[in-house]
């Protein structure tokens, strides 16, 4: 077994008992991009030279004696929409071409304080906006299971960085789905927190409301992990969460007896594949098994969370957006008549297809006139929604169904219709709506593409989630459901 | 047939908070080389986050308080969205439907007219664009800078109900406004720094009509020019509707030098701002405690600081003009503890000391005559060592050198003669000098007597008591 291919708990071990080196760890994460980014393009850039000096160096400390953080050599891959100081950050924008970030993100001074080893900034949809990371300025992301297919999105370069072994562990936003769609097609475990409980301090916006940032991992406990690193109340972010993390890689082997599981009702709904509604019956069936009582679930306004979405964001977006005006950063125009002509060129031509239609859509619904209509209406279903939720963990603690209604869909399928890009998010918007947590992990079929399983908590519900997936991940890996890299 | 006014007033004031709205920058932005007092935030750059500045939110309540506002338990920031240079962020943090306060209320000083105040809200201030052109105006310039020093300094804006029939009662309330937010210590109030802006919404009507068109006026830079103006735009208004024309709704603005206003846009232009609240930012709670402790906290304020000063004696005018900048109240106070005549020190700054300060264009607090040495120059008057006309001089001298009082009375020999026989050598010297002045005297020309106390004072240098000149003048002639 190559080192690309463990997961970061195992790899820290092995690095503190001297088993390994940082050094080999990284050269290994290396090799592999060597190896395949080619082809599948994780990346927008690879920070090859100083990851391995920084391993170094971990390495020499290690040897004089000194005792470093569990995951101190780990590589991990960060989202280009995470400002890392002294780096370049593009969002995969062409609008943001040349900015170098001045100051870190909150959840990177985290990383960094733990010696984890930033290895490169991953590829996206263009300022998180998209379901496939085809709509990037820099070029596809191909799936490292099957080169035909996306590999979801927007955070395609860092569920497909994990997947292929171009890196141990990374981190990904979640705005509608981001982190746990892309990880679902690519068949690892992606985790949102619940809102507020990772800083967004440094996160690049695209609705505020939202965003949350989380970790693409290997399995569960590394989930686990790497949630405890980066959560945290954070004097930057007003609306992070005054509350104490929990040790959750210490909790994942506890009973789940005590936890009540339901299954979303409308996982079988029109659009769904049948190979997602087949992996989903498995889980019920290991969860009876389990001698787990499941229990079913109805959320009366989930057909409103889509439309409620699609307002929501992208007024939040025009508005977080506007300040890419070619006045103080990124691509600028030299000759202009006017302050207005200036504005006009940057935007058109740094601005993305996909970016431009949600900018007007959410100019649209905040305009007067429609503000009451559009933005004031779907705040009032995203208070529905929640209350949807709110009903449901009252009878139970975790709820599961499918991340995405299909498996991953090949590259070009869906960029001529917004409208069914925007359908693969279906199951993963509540969860962003309402503010709770949620998981992504991986079931694998007969050699078929991974299902996603969407397991959904409370609002800090992230031990039950932890604890229920850990479970149902050693079950998989049991009946040979599991597919590891 | 004739034609009544109405003004309505939105005035900004820059907090004295350390730090700015939502960072840690400093507020203290003036003289700074450009773009250097900012940070991430104030920036805007992408991935940065606003933080809220308690004490501007305790700043803002204190506001509230003194303008009698009803002060709302739950309010919350919203985003005003528009493309400028200045704002870094292209929209503004800035507050909407729910204010800090409102429905408030302010007595004007002199009219004692009660004015509304609609609402009093926080927002965050913009930077500053450079035309680097000999105007500094942006239609000369081919290229402007930007400097985002102040960008993020908090900002109360006061809305007051359209309640000002005249521009000098809109000049009053400004200034009463200005006294109140330097009494509250929460703003320097300097319109010429720009610290205090203020602009004005204008409209007038017929007697007996309904409501005129409203222009709105921008760009008055202090109290004349907010008032010369107001009094501008009310006469081209009322020209334009004797001449059959109409108001056009539209913004102007004011410029000093050309003293009128000039369009600078018109109502079809007027921007789609697009609010929604801020989902950066959490609500903001106030709850009774909060307020409780900011309100056994506030400072007096200039309306009972006024009835205080007339009880020591002080007429209202007087009391108004000292209140009306708080620095001028201040040094008041001061020198009272040192000479307990309030009327006479009233009378000394509002008199000589302005006249002075006026001339060198100082404020008060940056004279070099301290407090207690005015305090010691009443005392000097009082005891006969000087006369009246000689501390003017005395206080001319202190005011250019800083000086004590006692210490130029010495050196320049200004002690006052009160030794009757020294006088009354005097007074026979200018007698037999002046036979011609006697003699008419003597016919009933009694004014004549005053010429000759003169003539006495004249030869004592100033120095001679003026009640025993004239005491031996009398008796002599």
């Amino acid at each position: 077994m190559e080192l690309f291919e463990l997961p970061a708990w195992k790899l820290g071990k092995m690095m503190e008992s001297g088993e390994v080196t940082a050094v080999e760890v990284v050269e290994s994460v290396l090799s592999r991009i060597e190896e395949r980014e080619e082809i599948l393009h994780c990346y927008n850039e690879v920070y090859g030279e100083e990851a391995l000096q920084e391993a170094e160096e971990i390495d020499k400390r290690r040897k004089g004696g000194e005792k470093l953080p569990p995951f101190a050599g780990i590589p991990v891959a960060v989202k280009d929409n995470i400002c890392v100081k002294g780096k370049d950050i593009t969002c995969s924008s062409k609008i943001l071409k040349g900015f170098i970030s001045p100051y870190d993100a909150t959840v990177i001074r985290k990383i960094k304080s733990q010696k984890m080893i930033i290895i490169g900034r991953t590829n996206m949809d263009e300022f998180a906006m998209g379901s496939s990371t085809e709509n990037s300025a820099y070029g596809v992301t191909r799936n490292p299971l099957d080169t035909s297919k996306v590999p979801g999105g927007s955070s395609g370069g860092s569920a497909a960085a994990v997947a292929s072994g171009e890196a141990i562990v990374a981190l990904g936003s979640d705005t509608g789905g981001s982190i746990r769609q892309p990880a679902a097609f690519c068949g690892v475990v992606g985790f949102k927190p619940t809102y507020g409980l990772v800083s967004r301090y440094g996160l690049i916006a695209f609705a505020s409301s939202l965003d949350q940032i989380g970790p693409i991992t290997k399995d569960v406990r590394d989930a686990a992990a790497m949630l405890e690193i980066i959560a945290g109340k954070d004097n930057y972010d007003s609306t992070s969460l005054p509350v104490k993390v929990p040790h959750y890689s210490t909790m994942l082997e506890d009973d789940i007896s005590e936890i009540r599981v339901g299954i979303m009702e409308e996982y079988n709904a029109e659009g769904v594949s049948e190979e997602v509604i087949e992996g989903i019956e498995e889980v019920i069936d290991i969860f009876r098994t389990m001698r787990v009582n499941v229990k079913s679930v109805s959320f009366p306004h989930m057909e409103y969370a889509l439309p409620c979405y699609y307002i929501i964001a992208p007024a939040e977006a025009s508005s977080n957006l506007a300040r890419y005006d070619g006045v103080q950063y990124g691509i600028s125009e030299e000759t202009v008549e006017d302050i207005r002509e200036l504005y006009r060129k940057v935007r058109t031509s740094g601005f993305g297809k996909e970016v431009k239609r949600r900018i007007m859509m959410g100019t649209y619904v905040l305009s007067s006139g429609y503000y009451d209509a559009f933005y004031l209406k779907a705040q009032k279903v995203r208070t529905l929604i929640r209350h949807d939720f709110e009903r449901a963990f009252k009878d139970v603690d975790v709820i599961i169904g499918p991340t995405s209604p299909t498996v991953a869909f090949g590259i070009g399928e869906r960029t001529a219709d917004p409208i069914s890009m925007y359908l693969s998010d279906i199951f993963t918007i509540p969860a962003n709506l309402a503010g709770i947590s949620a998981i992504s992990i991986p079931l694998f079929k007969d050699g078929n593409l991974p299902v996603g399983i969407h397991i959904v908590g409370k609002a800090l519900g992230e031990i039950d989630i932890l604890k229920v997936s850990y479970k149902l991940e050693q079950e998989l890996k049991e009946r040979g459901l599991y597919h590891g890299i | 047939m004739g034609y009544e006014t109405v003004i309505g007033l939105e005035v900004h004031c820059q907090l004295l908070t350390d730090s700015k709205l939502f960072c840690g920058c400093s507020t203290d932005y003036i003289g700074k080389e450009p773009n250097t007092n900012v940070c991430p935030v104030c920036l805007g750059l992408p991935g940065s986050l606003p933080v809220l500045n308690k004490k501007a939110l305790e700043f803002a309540l204190k506001a509230a308080i003194a303008l009698n506002c009803e002060i709302l338990p739950y309010s919350h920031f919203y985003r005003k969205n528009y493309f400028y240079p200045d704002l870094p962020k292209a929209y503004q943090i800035t507050q909407y439907d729910i204010p800090v306060g409102r429905h408030g209320w302010i007595e004007l000083p002199y009219s004692h007219k009660r004015i509304g105040i609609t609402r009093i809200h926080l927002e965050e201030d913009a930077g500053k664009l450079v035309h680097p052109t000999k105007t500094g105006r942006i239609e000369h310039a081919t290229y402007s800078l930007v400097d985002y020093n102040r960008a993020g300094v908090p900002l109360i804006e006061i809305v007051s109900e359209p309640d000002f029939s005249s521009p000098s009662e809109a000049r009053e309330y400004l200034m009463e406004l200005r006294s109140i937010v330097q009494h509250l210590g929460i703003s320097d109030g300097n319109m010429e720094l720009g610290s205090m802006r203020c602009d004005a919404n204008v409209s007038v009507h017929r007697e007996g009509e309904g409501l005129g068109v409203k222009v709105e006026l921008k760009n008055m830079n202090s109290f004349k020019a907010l008032e010369r103006a107001l009094n501008y735009e009310v006469e081209r208004q009322i020209k334009l509707i004797k001449s059959g024309g109409r108001v056009e709704q539209e913004t102007r603005h004011w410029s000093e030098p050309e003293k009128k206003t000039i369009s600078l846009r018109g109502k079809e232009e007027a921007q789609d701002y697009r609010y929604f609240p801020e989902p950066d930012l959490l609500p903001i709670y106030v709850d009774e405690e909060i307020l409780e402790s900011i309100k056994s906290d506030m400072p007096e304020l200039p309306a009972n600081r006024r009835k205080r000063f007339v009880s020591m004696g002080i007429g209202e005018k007087e009391a108004s003009i000292m209140v009306i900048e708080k620095s001028i109240g201040d040094y008041f106070e001061e020198a009272v503890k040192y000479f307990g005549d309030a009327k006479s020190i009233a009378n000394w700054i509002l008199g000589d000391f302005l006249g002075e300060l006026n001339r060198a264009g100082l404020e008060i607090q940056d004279s070099r005559v301290k407090p207690h040495q005015l305090g010691r120059l009443l005392t000097l008057i009082k005891d006969g060592t000087i006369s009246g006309k000689i501390a003017k001089k005395v206080f001319s001298i202190m005011f250019d050198t800083g000086d004590d009082p006692d210490e130029i009375v010495k050196r320049e020999g200004l002690v006052q003669i009160v030794d009757r026989s020294e006088i009354e050598k005097v007074v026979e010297e200018v007698l037999s000098a002046n036979p011609d002045a006697v003699e008419s005297y003597r016919k009933g020309k009694a004014n004549i007597f005053n010429f000759l106390v003169g003539q006495v004072m004249k030869a004592t240098k100033g120095k001679a008591n003026p009640n025993v000149v004239r005491d031996i003048l009398q008796k002599k002639i």
